[in-house]
């Protein structure tokens, strides 16, 4: 199978004045043609600096990506100057972020927001870039795109605005769409819509798509495999069904645990994780997670423990079986 | 003993089981224009006729989607905004004729925690300063007897009494909210609105968040309103759950008979629409998706609000307003084609 995007070893370290942070450390991954690939974490965790990393997005000084690999298409996006990765970006891949008012230019009619791109990456005329403009306004949902396309931002409801977010990131065809927390800011309802559409336009232009969230419910409902992520590094990744079926990871467990059921029968008190999620100053060489596990023991507190199979491509970065309460291999 | 004068001295029995009786509140926001000679051009009809009983003891779910007036309501109840008509009884006293002194001396005994934990702390008070304030501004405690009490309380939301002289910017978001909650107990409410307490948090700090409420009121008898647009949180936490759309109560039954039995299809889209962590349970799940979003508060749709996204609607829909009506023991809807 071959990888469209392979991820290996990423570290990003952001200097503050109150020192290093190490925000990624070590993070592989690598996502397939066609594959909907969940990350999930929560804030701080590392999740949307891995994204932005890769995309030559993080703002240098103060972040800076000091090591690693991602090939796309054979190609090392890390190594590329800015010239270069400016032309895959936006057009092989692209992305969508949370807040779409803050991502879309208040002072552009969303006409011209949309054409940019088309005219930049695909040298299309003004007048080809508004029929495909408008093509994919239809596409996401917007009714009467042609009307529409002279409308500013503000003008649109928050579900709309993440319409035109997606329409822009699609229009170029891209290989891999990079969606990080689009459904966060919207209604459920709203949610259920962009999600429908997502999936929807994934059967129909077959493109890759990497959703980023720290919704667990999302992420069974959208992905085909997910990677858990904690304090920079990846904790737990397998197949979406494994993941909600045989969780191995106590940081997975806890998750799953803290959130109420819709579908549950009786009232169950939640397992709350206590403590909060360090921010992490060095290199550990212990277990970020030890702080806050239940299953924790001498080996956590000086080894960090790497991603270890369970079973077919689940892998697990934990010393102990949180089933039988000992110690792996 | 710790948490001892916490406890109710002199709890307030009454034999009434209904602590709370909200009937027919309605509540617009005017919408002026000019600026020497102002006019009233329209207004946000942000809640309309809205009622419901609230019983000592229970948590009373409102769920909506943002800009159902679910806030509002909440705010309104607590006379934060005066309503344009309606009636609030608490403990039997109406708190909508109420003013000054006898409505600050009601205030006591209900309580808000609110969404942002940012926002709702003063960044220049100390954390003693903020959970007393309410104890010194109705006079119930002296500058001694408060520091006490906030250390009672501190330790009561589970954190260390020593932070009492930290400033809120030294706590995470949790730890904020906690803070928030330890005020809002303080004065020993017998009514607290929790206005989307768990949404600005994190997924595991929601939980500790959400246990901290069940345990504190379990311990003081506490009643609660719990806002929030999280349907599987509010399931989790209410006795019962009034559905809102566009300021109109659409549904309102226990939480059971809301998963189970949904009568109004805006619940049954709303329930549709969350989703639940079971990978194979969701690829077999059947969704309602609703088109469009939410209309203007400004010009709400005539007759019943939901007719613009509803999947079954008809003609009458927009002709007349559903009556909210009782189906069954408890379980009430307002919508035309519940036979």
């Amino acid at each position: 199978m071959t990888e469209l995007l392979d991820v290996q070893g990423l570290e990003t370290k952001i200097n503050t004045r109150d020192g290093t942070i190490h925000a990624v450390n070590g993070v592989s991954f690598s996502l397939k043609k066609g594959e909907i690939l969940g990350i999930v974490g929560e804030s701080g965790c590392g999740k949307s600096v891995t994204m932005l990393s890769v995309m030559h997005l993080i703002p240098s000084p103060p972040g800076k990506v000091v090591a690693g690999k991602a090939l796309y298409n054979h190609q090392d996006l890390l190594q590329m100057s800015n010239k270069e990765i400016r032309k895959i970006r936006g057009s092989q891949i692209s992305m969508i972020f949370q807040d779409p008012m803050a991502s879309l230019n208040p002072v552009l009619t969303i006409g011209f927001q949309l054409t940019e791109p088309l005219m930049a990456h695909l040298s299309m005329g003004k007048k080809e870039a508004r029929e495909r403009a408008i093509e994919f306004l239809t596409l996401v949902g917007i009714p009467s795109a042609q009307e529409r396309m002279d409308d500013y931002p503000h003008q649109f409801s928050g579900g709309m605005q993440q319409r035109v977010m997606i329409a822009m990131a699609l229009t170029c065809n891209p290989q891999v769409l990079i969606a990080d927390e689009p459904s966060t800011a919207l209604d459920v309802t709203i949610q259920a819509q962009i999600i429908d559409l997502v999936k929807g336009l994934r059967d129909k232009i077959g493109m890759a798509i990497i959703w980023i969230t720290h919704d667990l419910g999302i992420i069974a409902e959208l992905a085909d495999r997910v990677d858990v992520m904690y304090a920079g590094y990846i904790i737990e990744e397998a197949p979406v069904d494994s993941l909600y079926g045989n969780p191995q990871h106590p940081y997975t467990l806890g998750l799953l645990g803290s959130l109420p059921r819709l579908d549950s029968k009786e009232h169950r008190r939640l397992t709350s994780i206590d403590g909060m999620p360090p921010v992490l100053r060095e290199t550990p060489h212990y277990c970020p997670f030890a702080p806050r596990c239940r299953f924790v023991m001498e080996r956590c507190q000086h080894e960090n423990s790497p991603l270890m199979l369970v079973e077919k491509d689940h892998r697990v970065a934990c010393w102990v079986d949180p089933v039988t309460g000992k110690t792996r291999r | 003993m710790l948490g001892r004068s916490c406890d109710r001295e002199d709890p307030p029995m009454s034999d009434d089981p209904i602590l709370l009786s909200v009937q027919n509140l309605v509540k617009h926001f005017p919408i002026m224009r000019g600026i020497i000679i102002e006019r009233q051009v329209g207004a946000v009809h942000a809640v309309d006729d809205f009622s419901v009983d609230v019983r000592r003891g229970e948590t009373l779910g409102l769920v909506g989607e943002s800009g159902s007036g679910k806030t509002t309501a909440g705010r309104t109840i607590l006379q934060f905004y005066r309503p344009d008509s309606g009636h609030v009884y608490f403990e039997g006293t109406d708190l909508v004729g109420l003013k000054g002194e006898e409505l600050r001396r009601m205030r006591r005994k209900m309580q808000m925690i609110f969404q942002d934990p940012y926002a709702s702390l003063d960044p220049r008070m100390t954390v003693g300063d903020i959970i007393s304030e309410p104890l010194m501004a109705h006079q119930l405690a002296d500058r001694k007897e408060a520091i006490e009490k906030v250390e009672e309380l501190l330790y009561l939301v589970g954190l260390d009494p020593t932070y009492i002289h930290r400033y809120p910017h030294e706590f995470s978001g949790g730890q904020r909210q906690r803070i928030g909650i330890a005020r809002a107990i303080s004065l020993q409410p017998s009514l607290v609105i929790c206005d989307e307490p768990i949404s600005a948090l994190d997924v595991s700090i929601k939980a500790q968040v959400v246990n901290l409420l069940e345990d504190l009121q379990d311990r003081f008898n506490l009643t609660y309103i719990f806002i929030a647009h999280d349907l599987s949180m509010v399931k989790h936490i209410s006795d019962r759950v009034a559905v809102m759309y566009l300021g109109v109560i659409m549904e309102l039954t226990d939480r059971e008979e809301l998963y189970n039995k949904p009568l109004h299809p805006y619940t049954q889209a709303l329930l549709s629409a969350v989703p639940i962590p079971d990978p194979p349970f969701e690829r077999k799940r059947q969704r309602i998706i609703l088109q469009g979003g939410i209309p203007s508060p400004v010009n709400p749709p005539s007759g019943c609000r939901f007719r613009t996204r509803c999947p079954i609607v008809m003609p009458v829909c927009s002709e007349e307003k559903p009556p909210f009506r009782e189906m069954g023991s408890g379980h009430f809807v307002a919508c035309h084609a519940v036979p």
